[in-house]
This record gives C-alpha cells, structure tokens and sequence, in this order.
C-alpha cells in the first residue's frame, strides 16, 4: 500500500466486490472476484492489468455506473448498496468525475458549454457563477480563448484538457480517468497527464487512471494490478520499479 | 445558454440546430403535412358554411304545416271495410287551425329566434298576352325578412310590400316583360284576382326560384288565395340550426301538426356534408400520422447518433427524466415549429387559391373564411402529436445503459 494519504479520509472503499455477467443463466460468468480495494483523499493511482482483465468493469463499478454482483463499495463513506438509481445517480453527478479514451465531449455545445455541463445537470438552469466556473477550469487548461469554440474544432490534445476541465467542474473528491492519454501522441500525452497531476496536487482529488502505458504508470503515486479479475499487485509505484530491476 | 432555460430545453434546442439538415427536413414534412390539414379544414370551413348560409338564408329552419288531408275508407258496418281501394284526396289549400295560437307558443319556445305566418299557393301572373304560373307567397316583411333575406337579393326597387305591392324574381319581370313600378294581374284558382305594383325584383341565384316565386302582404295572399283569417304555414327559425330536427320533433309533439326541418328537407346536402367530413378527417388522420412517424423516426436516428452523449451525460448525473424530456422536448418543437410554418403556409396556399380561381362571372367562390382557432388548434395538435411521437426515441433514450452507450 502506498504511503501517500495513508491517514486521509476514505473516498473509494471496496470489500469483496464481485462481478459477474448473466446471472442466472448457463452463460454467467464472473469477472472480478471478491477486490479488495481503498482509495484515500489525494492519491493518484494507476491501475494497470491486460486487456480484459476487469479493469473497466472494476472502473464501472467505481464510477457508479454498474453495480456489483456481491461485495460492498463505499463512495465517500456512502454505502452504495442501500441507495436507489436516483441516488446513485446524484453521488456521481456529486462526487465523481469522468475522463475517457476518446474524449466524449458534447458536439453542440461549446468548451465552456461542456465544462458548465456537469453543473447544470446539477442545479437545472445555467448561471453566471457556472459561467465564471468554467471559464476558470478553461483557464486552468491553457484554453481560456477557446471557451467560445465548437469542441468539434479543437485538436485531440485540446479535446482531452476540456475533458479534465469538466470533470473536475464539480470539484469531485474522484476522477476515474479510461486510458485518458490513448488516443493522443506522446508530447499531448505528456502534457495531459502533467495536467491530471497538477490538478490532483492543487485540489487534493483523488485520482484512478486506467492506463497501459507502463511509462505514464510509474510517474502515478501508487499502482494497482489486476490480472484475471483479482488484484494482484499494490502499491508504491517505488516497489514496481524494484521488483522491475530486480 | 438561455439563463432561463432549463437544461432541458437547452440541449433539446441544440441537439436540434446540431442535426440542421435532418431538422430542416423533418421540419419542411411537418409543415407539408400541416399545411395541407389547414388548407383543406379551411376550403370545406368555407364550402359548407357558404352553402349552409345560402341555405339557410333562402328558407326558414322549421315550418309547421296543416296536416294532409286523408280518405276514410268506406265501412259497411263495424269492422268492415266496404271499398278497399282508398284513393289519396288532392291537398286543397287549407289554413292551419288556431294558428295564432301555435304561433305564440313557438315564439315562447327558448330554442326559436323566430315565427312568422305565410300563407301561400299557385297563381297565374299576367301582362297583356303574358301569362305565367308563380307560387304566391303572402308574408309579414317585418318577421320574414329576418327569417328569409330577401332584401339582400333585391336588385331593383325595395322589398315594399303594402297591400297593393307584389316582389317578383328577375326572370318571371324578363318573361312578362315589367320593371319597377309597373302594374301585374294575379289571378288564383279561386277566380279571385288582384292588380298589384311590382315594388322590388330580387335575384336569388336560381332561375327556377326566380321564374316562380313571388312575395306578397300576407293580407293580399289570403285575400287571393281565398284563405281569410288563414295561414298555411309558420316559417320560423332556430338559434341553433343543426338542432331544427330536434326542435321539430318538439313542436310537433307539442302541437300535433306537422313540422318539417330543414335538416330533413335537404338531407342530400348533409349525406354530401357528412361525406366531405368523413374524407377530410380520413385525410387529415392519415396526414397527422405521416407527421408523427416522420418525427419518430428523426429522433430515432438522433438517439442512435448520441446514444454516447446521452450516455456520457448519465454519467455526468444526468437523470432518466432529463433525458427523457430532452426527447420529448424536440418533438413537441418540431411539431409546434412545423405547425407555425405549415399553418402560415396552408392560409397563404389559401389565399391565393381564393384569388386564383374565380366563378364565370368573376365573382369570387365563395367567401374566404379563415377561423385563428384551426391554427391555435392545429399548433396545439402538432406539437402533442410530436411529444407522443418522441414518446418511444425519448423512453429508449432514457433507458440507456450508460455503460452500453459510452462504450458503443
């Protein structure tokens, strides 16, 4: 386990968390057995494992967008099993933020448009503070002259900034971010993952990243490794690179 | 992004002016089909309420009659008929008994706006060598003309109907050859006649009616028409003409004689009314269902095409219900903003087609009739029928599995 935040609070929580597919069914399958998992307030985490190892449904999961078939998780303390689709839905609009592969900005709307979005899911009615919000988190990325801009006419790199931008409008005490770097060349790459690192500085946000991209990998605090729907590394990303030299 | 929009309505709103081309098009049916609702519910509007005015302002709504006279078959004794052959006695002109009476009570009547006598029947009209046969009717102007609207038909002299004064059509005054103010011989079958002033000719619109019909002072027809005192009939009518039939069948359960409507003397004209209706709201089903499976289908392909968006909102929190109502929300505008445009579009296709076409004479049709309530109504109509049609794209949006959408 990592040293980092090793005292902080409990954002993400996960006890024997199991998923399966086709419950009930000849064809059920389980995917990750029985993780055990805690992320505390300010890590940066990277979580690394083979292709179809239960890394996006361990993200699903996470992201509130699935639910476990057994196990318990807890988001910021909330026990997700006692809560109804709406409630779920208000914890992640609330308390999580998303950055994807292929960035999944809205095309009709603006970067600032994109960033408020979150925020006025939020509160129903857009207002000048969501406004002046958005054109902070803009300004945070380096995109403040593009606020007006269709996301259809930005390049990937700048796509991908808007991305973090807006999961990060609600300050969220998580962002689960899906190989946010996969679709972009190694200087974009550099700079986006610069950018997550700084944000999760300056705002203490926790941060999962899928990635496999064992050189972005080692520059996170902490690495979790999933092979076969069990976890079977974590910890300091110091001790990866030793059992690497080693 | 309106301050005073909800979320809602703003991400309808854009997801419309993303998709423009698929918009303008959806757009363009909706007020096709609009278009062609307005125009036809306007032209047969007009068609029939011309035709029920020229109707209805050539008759009364309700005329009670004397009853028809019947032969008693011959008895020989109780219960035994001597002569079965029972022959149907020719109708004399006969008065309706205590018809002042009768009149008084059909003017008490709340569903009558008004009750006229007339007494009317065959005469010969003749000048010099001249002779033609006209039916003769004798009325009170002040009572008839409110009921029948001659005076609008008059097109020489005045509707003046004194003791001595007959009004005649234009054809009959052509045939025997008199104007205004020349004098005409009436002769009944009674022998009785009378030499009275042509005050008025009217012109209306039919030359059979116009050849025959004569009005006179009802005192000159019964005075002619050997029926003192006498009237043979109450012309009266209603304040709601599609309840003469009704009312009728009240006067004559209340006065035992014969009343027949209007309803019931043109019943062409309503079997050809109903028709025309039954056609029209075939049409306009078929239409309004044209629209509403071409907007369901558009918001189909459109939740198809942002079934990620629609995810990644989901994700971002939003809730079925918001992601229902942005659905519902296009559909309601395409079918309101295609019920704007189709409704202007069907009154000006209208309006010009009223100036286009034009009767033999010139004259225009019929009168344009343009009611603002088929448009609040058709608005009202298109934008629900819109809102139902987005109701299966909308629930399907809705119930996207995030997980599903975001991955594709």
């Amino acid at each position: 386990m990592a040293d980092i935040g090793a005292m902080a609070p409990e954002v993400v929580c996960l006890q024997g968390v199991c998923k399966s597919y086709g419950v009930g069914t000849p064809r059920e399958v389980e995917v990750l057995h029985g993780i055990d998992l805690v992320l505390r307030r300010g890590e940066f985490c990277a979580l690394i494992g083979p292709s179809g190892s239960g890394k996006s449904t361990m993200l699903n999961l996470i992201g509130l967008l699935d639910r476990p078939t057994a196990g318990t998780l807890f988001i910021e303390g909330h026990d997700t099993r006692r809560l109804d689709d709406a409630a779920l839905t208000r914890l992640r609009g609330r308390s999580i933020g998303f950055v994807f592969q292929h960035h999944h900005l809205i095309g009709a709307f603006t970067a600032a448009e994109n960033i408020m979005m979150p925020l006025l899911l939020d509160r129903s009615r857009p207002d000048a503070a969501m406004r002046r919000s958005a054109e902070r988190l803009l300004d945070r990325v380096g995109l403040l002259p593009w606020k007006d801009s269709r996301v259809g006419n930005l390049s990937g790199g700048q796509q991908q900034r808007v991305a973090i931008a807006r999961a990060l409008a609600m300050s969220p005490a998580l962002v689960l971010a899906d190989e946010p770097t996969g679709n972009l060349d190694t200087k974009s790459a550099d700079g986006v993952f610069d950018l997550l690192r700084e944000m999760n500085r300056e705002s203490r946000t926790t941060f999962l990243i899928v990635t496999h991209d064992p050189r972005l990998a080692q520059r996170c605090d902490r690495i979790v490794e999933v092979v076969d729907g069990r976890i079977v590394a974590d910890g300091a990303v110091e001790e990866f690179r030793r059992i690497a030299r080693s | 992004m309106r301050s005073w929009l909800p979320f809602e309505w703003i991400a309808a709103i854009r997801f419309l002016r993303d998709g423009w081309m698929q918009t303008i098009f959806i757009l363009a049916g909706v007020s096709m089909g609009v278009a062609v609702i307005v125009f036809m519910s306007a032209l047969l509007t007009g068609l029939q309420a011309n035709f029920l005015s020229r109707v209805l302002s050539a008759q009364a709504h309700l005329v009670l009659l004397p009853p028809d006279e019947v032969a008693r078959p011959l008895r020989a004794a109780e219960g035994l008929v001597q002569d079965a052959v029972v022959q149907r006695p020719s109708q004399r002109i006969r008065s309706i008994d205590q018809w002042q009476t009768l009149l008084r009570q059909m003017q008490a009547m709340p569903q009558v706006a008004e009750a006229t006598p007339v007494a009317s029947g065959g005469a010969l009209a003749m000048r010099g060598e001249a002779s033609r046969s006209i039916t003769l009717t004798g009325v009170e102007p002040e009572g008839y003309f409110r009921i029948v609207r001659l005076p609008d038909s008059i097109v020489a002299g005045q509707p003046r109907l004194t003791s001595e004064d007959i009004v005649i059509g234009t054809d009959l005054a052509s045939e025997i050859g008199v104007g205004v103010g020349d004098k005409l011989r009436v002769t009944t079958a009674t022998g009785r006649d009378a030499t009275l002033t042509v005050t008025g000719l009217f012109d209306l619109g039919n030359r059979g009616v116009n050849e025959r019909s004569t009005f006179v002072a009802l005192r000159t027809a019964q005075s002619l028409l050997g029926l003192t005192g006498g009237v043979t009939s109450l012309q009266i009518t209603v304040r709601d003409p599609y309840a003469a039939e009704t009312v009728a069948q009240l006067a004559q359960g209340m006065t035992g004689i014969r009343a027949d409507s209007w309803i019931r003397t043109n019943l062409q004209f309503f079997t050809a009314v109903n028709a025309q209706q039954t056609s029209n709201t075939v049409i306009r089903l078929s239409v309004g269902l044209s629209v509403a499976l071409g907007i369901a289908s558009v918001l189909v392909v459109s939740v198809v095409q942002r079934s990620r968006e629609i995810g990644i909102l989901r994700a971002m929190g939003a809730r079925r219900g918001q992601i229902l109502r942005v659905f519902l929300i296009q559909g309601g505008v395409l079918g309101l903003l295609g019920a704007l445009i189709g409704s202007a579009a069907g009154a000006g296709a209208l309006v010009a087609w009223h100036a286009s076409v034009r009767q033999a004479d010139g004259s225009q049709l019929f009168p344009l009739i343009i009611q603002p309530q088929l448009f609040v109504i058709a608005a009202v109509l298109a934008a629900v029928t819109g809102v139902l049609a987005a109701m299966a794209p909308a629930l399907r949006a809705a119930r996207l599995d995030p997980v599903v959408a975001i991955r594709g």
